[in-house]
């Protein structure tokens, strides 16, 4: 593994926004910790944000697409959409991994 | 032909309070369904979105959720305040809810599975807000922008359109017209119940807008294309051919502010109501001629609307002053209203429009355009005929009175006039050179005045200082007997 950003002591910070226990939701957070617990062991931080207890948060936070996880740390920001079953695609979308 | 039906069959229909579409639309846009309004940029879309929304929260007391995908919120408040909407202000009365919703490629990287649910809970959130009835989605083709996966963009829409009629408001989306479809991605395939065209041509460096409902499910509609404007007041439509011949007729006469021309149509001048040409030469006569009507109603307290289209207020009023025609006492009362324009500042039909908000605002009993022939040279004898026809079963509607000068061309037959007005109008009168005996004076005659006896006979036509005044041509000797 080659993470592309970060260096060891970095702190992940990741927001992930759901609607309830959808499949695509409970699934999106499976992968999240799984490609974590991979890539990232102990500095990353996972909030599950269900956007159906809080439906405001989707306009403040410009949600669209459930599931969307957030990068919020380190910078800059990036976003993710999907379930991240494509794990590759998930990897180089956080920036864990470079495109081939 | 509207015919009269039983209400129940009908549609409900939430009007849209733009003049003239809920004409068209026989009382506006299909009830608790969405409508589809398309067109390319600049056509006006958003616009015509928006009002519907601010004219929904303000006159029929019908809230609204307006999500837009290309402007913020900010930008769509600026853009509404030119035309008179304070869009501000309807967000604080809690009336109308604004949704900017941003979708950006370079952002958002797929990964699986995934739905729009987040749309549907801020869209659903915005009319919890509000309570709205009427929605506003501009425009959403944008999210086809902002994702890959077409197969879950089709089937979200889809939902979407169901979920708005599952929350019964009534919805307008907007879309950028296609090649070959009415919009880019096909909306058309998920909005069945209407779909309006908007159009912005320009034909011979003149710009005109026009709509069209290319369908309304279920409802009789105006299948035409009709014009419209978009100002300071917002929307305005015109719906042209609505009009029949079945205008109210009066047999009230009112005089033309010429003695010497009443005396020629039966000695009381022309029916209220009618359509009056005065057609010469250059330098006949005809604005003056125009000019001592529009007094002359000043005078009586009815109000007059005088189109000029070759004149400035100003220089219209210094030259009439010349012939004892003295306007501007009548402009300051409030009881003559001067317009001038430059023919080929719009198309004809934006004219059209034009002239129809105005009277619709002014409410004149008489109105004169001098001249009609400037329209005519802008444009195809077809359309400047259609447009003359509209407009004089418009005004003629409003039972008002209408005289139009034409500016004819040496060359030609006088009686010939090339747009073939002539079957429209009522009195008709001709100004033109004639020669007595050694001099070449001018002469008027009335070539036909309908619903009366008129005079014949040509008479030799005066300008002096104190106005217009008409001379019996005797014989040869060319010397008239002054009438009056």
């Amino acid at each position: 593994m080659n993470p592309a950003n970060g260096t060891a002591g970095e702190k992940w910070n990741l927001r992930l926004y759901t609607a309830g226990q959808s499949p695509k939701s409970l699934a999106a957070l499976d992968n999240l910790k799984r490609m974590c617990e991979q890539h990232l062991p102990g500095r990353y931080t996972i909030e599950v944000v269900d956007l159906l207890k809080n439906p405001r948060l989707a306009k403040d936070d410009q949600i669209v697409a459930i599931p969307t996880l957030v990068r919020k740390l380190p910078e800059p920001l990036r976003r993710i959409v999907g379930d991240l079953s494509d794990t590759e695609r998930a990897l180089v979308g956080m920036q864990l991994r470079q495109q081939k | 032909m509207k015919m009269e039906r039983p209400q129940a069959r009908s549609l409900p229909k939430a009007p849209t309070g733009i003049q003239g579409l809920d004409d068209i639309t026989e009382g506006g846009l299909p009830r608790g369904r969405p409508t589809l309004i398309c067109g390319g940029p600049g056509c006006g879309k958003t616009l015509l979105a928006a009002e519907f929304l601010i004219r929904g929260a303000t006159q029929f007391d019908e809230p609204g959720v307006l999500i837009t995908f290309e402007e913020t919120g900010e930008e769509l408040a600026q853009n509404v305040r030119s035309l008179g909407f304070d869009l501000d202000a309807l967000v604080q009365q809690n009336k109308i809810a604004i949704d900017f919703i941003r979708v950006e490629r370079s952002e958002i990287a797929e990964t699986g599975e995934y739905d729009l649910e987040g749309l549907f809970l801020r869209l659903g959130l915005a009319i919890d807000s509000v309570g709205a009835k009427r929605v506003v989605l501009d425009t959403i083709e944008s999210l086809f922008g902002g994702f890959d996966n077409q197969a879950v963009l089709r089937s979200e829409l889809r939902r979407l359109f169901r979920y708005l009629k599952d929350r019964g408001v009534t919805a307008v989306i907007t879309g950028e017209r296609g090649e070959r479809t009415f919009t880019r991605q096909g909306l058309e395939e998920y909005v069945s119940d209407c779909v309006i065209l908007l159009d912005h041509r320009v034909n011979e460096q003149v710009s005109t807008r026009r709509m069209r409902i290319v369908k309304y499910r279920g409802t009789t509609h105006g299948t035409n294309e009709y014009p419209f404007l978009i100002d300071e007041n917002g929307f305005s439509v015109l719906p042209l051919s609505g009009l029949q011949l079945d205008h109210e007729v009066s047999n009230e006469r009112v005089s033309s502010g010429i003695p010497g021309l009443d005396a020629m149509l039966d000695g009381k001048g022309y029916y209220r109501g009618s359509s009056v040409l005065v057609s010469g030469t250059a330098g006949t006569g005809k604005t003056s001629l125009a000019a001592h009507f529009a007094q002359e109603s000043a005078r009586r307290g009815e109000r007059c609307l005088y189109l000029a289209f070759e004149e400035s207020p100003q220089q219209l009023m210094r030259n009439m002053r010349t012939i004892g025609v003295d306007l501007a006492p009548h402009v300051k009362k409030g009881t003559l209203r001067l317009h001038s324009a430059r023919p080929s500042l719009h198309g004809l039909e934006m004219h059209l429009v034009q002239i129809h908000k105005m009277v619709s605002e002014f409410k004149p009993a008489a109105v004169v355009i001098d001249p009609i022939s400037n329209f005519i040279d802008n444009s195809t004898a077809i359309e400047a005929q259609a447009m003359l026809l509209r407009l004089v079963d418009f005004l003629k509607a409003k039972q008002i009175t209408a005289v139009f000068t034409h500016l004819t061309s040496g060359g030609h037959a006088l009686e010939a006039t090339d747009i073939g007005i002539s079957s429209l109008i009522d009195t008709w009168l001709l100004l033109r050179d004639i020669e007595l005996g050694t001099a070449r004076s001018k002469g008027l005659y009335v070539l036909k005045s309908r619903g009366m006896p008129h005079s014949r006979e040509i008479r030799e036509f005066v300008v002096t200082p104190r106005g217009i005044e008409l001379k019996q041509v005797t014989g040869k000797a060319g010397k008239g007997k002054r009438k009056k």
